[in-house]
């Protein structure tokens, strides 16, 4: 019952796994300047042994689209990415039929030789039309097919409609795509697939499902002031705590939209370009829009942090 | 180890967390690719396959507690060979609390620290944020004043009140705030010190977590898990009931509020594009076809253009239902894109139009807190009046209400034992395109007492309860 017939997924059986443990995945991940936590390099590590896809979701700039990236970085895939938008159908998603190649095709089939159109000669170019040379391949379909080693990050998907979810649910469960032309074009290697969501609408269920279900929220305090220390050169440990402190602070209050961890690294920069040691609440007022991009949630943080009390 | 994988799923179930059989199979493999000694890992490989929302992490966290935290060693925990490690953490412990079996029979079990000496160490803790230090003040604190009594049917939350207040938590916070002050030379009301006030205060709030486990633990000894879990099962904030819900629970559910009203807003305005294509589109068709030679293989269609209905909303904000038509408020204003037009009234027994507090701002929460400061709802006394109010609102704004106006009222129509002016709803009704009464009281409450929902709803095209903000939600949905 704890085992799963990897078989039937159509893999070698021994294809070495990516990761030895969690706490390899959560190394690796730091060589490359991810900083990861426990949940993030369990999931990881799982996905890469439970051959699953991972679903990660939460607030807009806490690295989602950056994990999939550093896991691409480490295991020294190719990361192929699709970005989703409304209106993303098949033909821009798996596949779809080069028409004007194709119509090319017939129309040179018809001006060669004026021969009657028998049914072999139809069977033959309808079989020549529907061939790969006339096929276009898009990133899911990309994926599946690839030799090599590639990570999928399929963007954004709350930002397809819930009828074209159905699209992926082949992939995702059974790493292979169904070509009515051609038939079953089935994965030869098991590739990591990163779904990301900024959560502006419920996913379907039968998507969820089929995922490890990933949240990625605001780190901690210890680890945001890591992430800053790894991803800005130059600053000093002070002013670092200083800064994950203060965005700390600052999303205990209530704001329309709380700064994101992308945010606070940019902030950081800031500060050091513009040389600064440390924070007081002046300076930090001068490049509060770095963080908060409403008006009102300045007006508010100014009001509720940073008017100093004499 | 899967019998008990098992029952956590069952009570996950019961929390209302949609746990499908795949999912509770890819959590046993996953078991099986994980060191069950850790539990970190273990509780990330169990949210990862169970939990597929993230508004279910705390109803999870909380099973996860119950099921698996107590692995102190019992001999029905045929995994203990497996957990051993675990157990380093008991060791360490027991010359604090005495034996782990003795724990339950509360406050005796050797607690030998006097109060004095649990409040220094309390103190030293706080400061050093030490985890495992915390965890033995929580112990002890709780051996020490929680006075549990073994099958007691009492939740958790009235241990935890007696715990924290007999360790004086308000003043250990007050005290660690000056500590820190001194220690880091830090000037009272500067930047630094909200800052140091905001780290106190996560401090703090992570030691009434490691009581409120020591808690729980304890309890699970006394009572089992199944049982425990039933009696600590919170409702998932979409489920809470607004009418009755706690000071922390209103806090949660104005926190899920603007992300379900934003996914609404999101899911209409889609529903609105994509619901019903338009007529052919004749000129872009052939315009297409042209790259295929003529042939038309990608029809074109025109843009449907739906009606949109203008809202009014008239609102109950007296005590009882005021939390109520605040969500409701804010929900109608959120995704007041979806309308031609809202505008929202509010009354207790006297009426006043509110529209305008919504358009001054776009930020939703704050238009409601001004509706409670600024808005002149009270006539004589302060006590709902549903027929003074409906009919000063006839009187005034009747005559604006035509076809297309949708009215929604809210309220429990607890109406004090006045007159009903239930012909005013029968005049509305006749002009406007629908009338819909949302009641946050459970349907069998309706007509008991001063209730006279009955007295209107004959009039209305439907009387709706909607006591959670799922049932609101919904029905939101249904009217764009």
């Amino acid at each position: 019952m704890t085992s799963v017939d990897y078989n039937s997924l159509g893999f070698d059986e021994d294809a070495t796994p990516r990761f030895d443990s969690p706490a390899s995945v959560r190394d690796r991940l730091g060589e490359v300047q991810y900083l990861s936590n426990d949940a993030i390099s369990s999931v990881v590590y799982l996905a890469d042994r439970l051959r699953k896809p991972i679903l990660v979701e939460g607030p807009a700039g806490t690295g989602k689209t950056q994990l999939a990236k550093s896991v691409a970085e480490i295991t020294g895939a190719r990361l192929i990415r699709l970005q989703c938008y409304e209106g993303l159908d098949e033909g821009k998603a798996l596949y779809e039929w080069n028409y004007r190649k194709q119509l090319l095709r017939i129309q040179a089939g018809q001006s060669g030789d004026a021969a009657p159109v028998t049914a072999e000669s139809w069977h033959n170019l309808e079989e020549d039309i529907f061939s790969e040379e006339f096929l276009l391949t898009r990133p899911l379909l990309e994926a599946i097919r690839a030799e090599d080693p590639v990570v999928l990050l399929i963007d954004e998907i709350d930002r397809v409609e819930l009828e074209t979810e159905a699209l992926l649910l082949e992939i995702l469960s059974e790493f292979q795509v169904s070509i009515p032309e051609l038939g079953t074009v089935k994965a030869t290697q098991f590739p990591l697939v990163f779904l990301t969501s900024n959560n502006t609408r419920e996913l379907s269920e039968a998507l969820k499902r089929r995922c490890l279900f990933l949240h990625i929220g605001y780190p901690e305090l210890d680890r945001e002031q890591a992430i800053i220390q790894a991803r800005v050169p130059g600053i000093t440990t002070e002013l670092a705590e200083q800064v994950a402190r203060l965005v700390g602070a600052l999303r205990t209050i209530e704001l329309k939209k709380a700064p994101s961890v992308s945010e606070t690294i940019d902030w950081a920069r800031t500060l050091v370009l513009l040389g600064r040691e440390s924070i007081d609440a002046e300076s930090a007022k001068e490049t509060l829009h770095i963080l908060l991009k409403y008006q009102t949630d300045i007006e508010r943080a100014n009001r509720e942090l940073l008017s100093v009390v004499k | 180890m899967l019998d008990l994988l098992s029952g956590f799923v069952v009570e996950l179930r019961n929390a209302g967390l949609p746990v499908s059989l795949t999912e509770h199979l890819d959590a046993a493999a996953a078991m099986s690719h994980i060191s069950l000694e850790e539990r970190t890992t273990l509780k990330a490989a169990l949210a990862a396959t169970l939990v597929k929302e993230e508004e279910h992490y705390a109803a999870f966290d909380l099973a996860f507690e119950v099921f698996f935290a107590m692995r102190d060693p019992a001999p029905e925990d045929l995994d203990d060979a497996d957990l051993g490690l675990e157990n380093g953490e008991t060791a360490q412990q027991t010359p604090l609390t005495g034996s782990g079996q003795q724990r339950g029979s509360g406050g005796g079990g050797g607690s030998d620290l006097t109060p004095e000496e649990l409040a220094k160490l309390l103190m030293s803790a706080l400061v050093s944020g030490d985890a495992s230090l915390l965890k033995m003040v929580a112990q002890g604190a709780v051996s020490r004043f929680a006075g549990m009594e073994p099958g007691r049917p009492v939740g958790g939350t009235y241990y935890l009140y007696r715990t924290l207040r007999n360790l004086d938590v308000d003043g250990a916070s007050a005290r660690l705030l000056e500590q820190l002050r001194d220690d880091r030379g830090v000037l009272e009301g500067s930047l630094d010190d909200r800052l140091l006030q905001a780290e106190v205060a996560t401090k703090i709030e992570r030691l009434k977590k490691a009581v409120e486990a020591e808690i729980r633990k304890r309890l699970v000894e006394d009572r089992g898990k199944e049982a425990l879990a039933k009696s600590v099962r919170k409702p998932l904030p979409e489920d809470i009931d607004v009418m009755h819900a706690t000071k922390d629970e209103l806090v949660q559910l104005r926190r899920i509020l603007q992300p379900l009203s934003r996914k609404l807003a999101v899911r209409l305005a889609r529903k609105r594009r994509h619901g019903k294509r338009g007529g052919l589109d004749v000129r872009q068709t052939v315009r297409k076809s042209l790259s295929t030679g003529g042939v038309p293989i990608d029809p074109r269609f025109k843009k449907p253009r739906p009606s949109k209905p203008e809202i009014v909303v008239i609102a109950d904000i007296s005590g009882s239902v005021a939390s109520f038509a605040r969500f409701t408020l804010h929900l109608v204003h959120a995704i007041s894109s979806q309308f031609s037009k809202v505008r929202s009234f509010v009354f207790i027994d006297g009426i006043d139009e509110v529209t305008r507090f919504f358009d001054a701002t776009d930020d939703p929460t704050e238009a409601v807190y001004r509706i409670n400061t600024e808005a002149d709802v009270v006539y004589l006394d302060g006590h709902s009046d549903y027929g003074h109010a409906l009919r000063t609102f006839d009187e005034r704004w009747g005559k604006e209400i035509n076809q297309k106006t949708t009215v929604l009222i809210l309220g429990d129509a607890r109406n004090n034992y006045h007159a009903s002016e239930a012909w005013v709803v029968k005049a509305m009704a006749e002009r406007a395109r629908h009338v819909y009464w949302l009641n946050p009281e459970p349907r069998d409450y309706w007509g008991s007492g001063d209730s006279i929902v009955f007295d209107y709803a004959s009039y209305c095209d439907g009387v709706i309860e909607c006591r959670t903000l799922r049932q609101l939600e919904d029905f939101v949905g249904e009217l764009a």
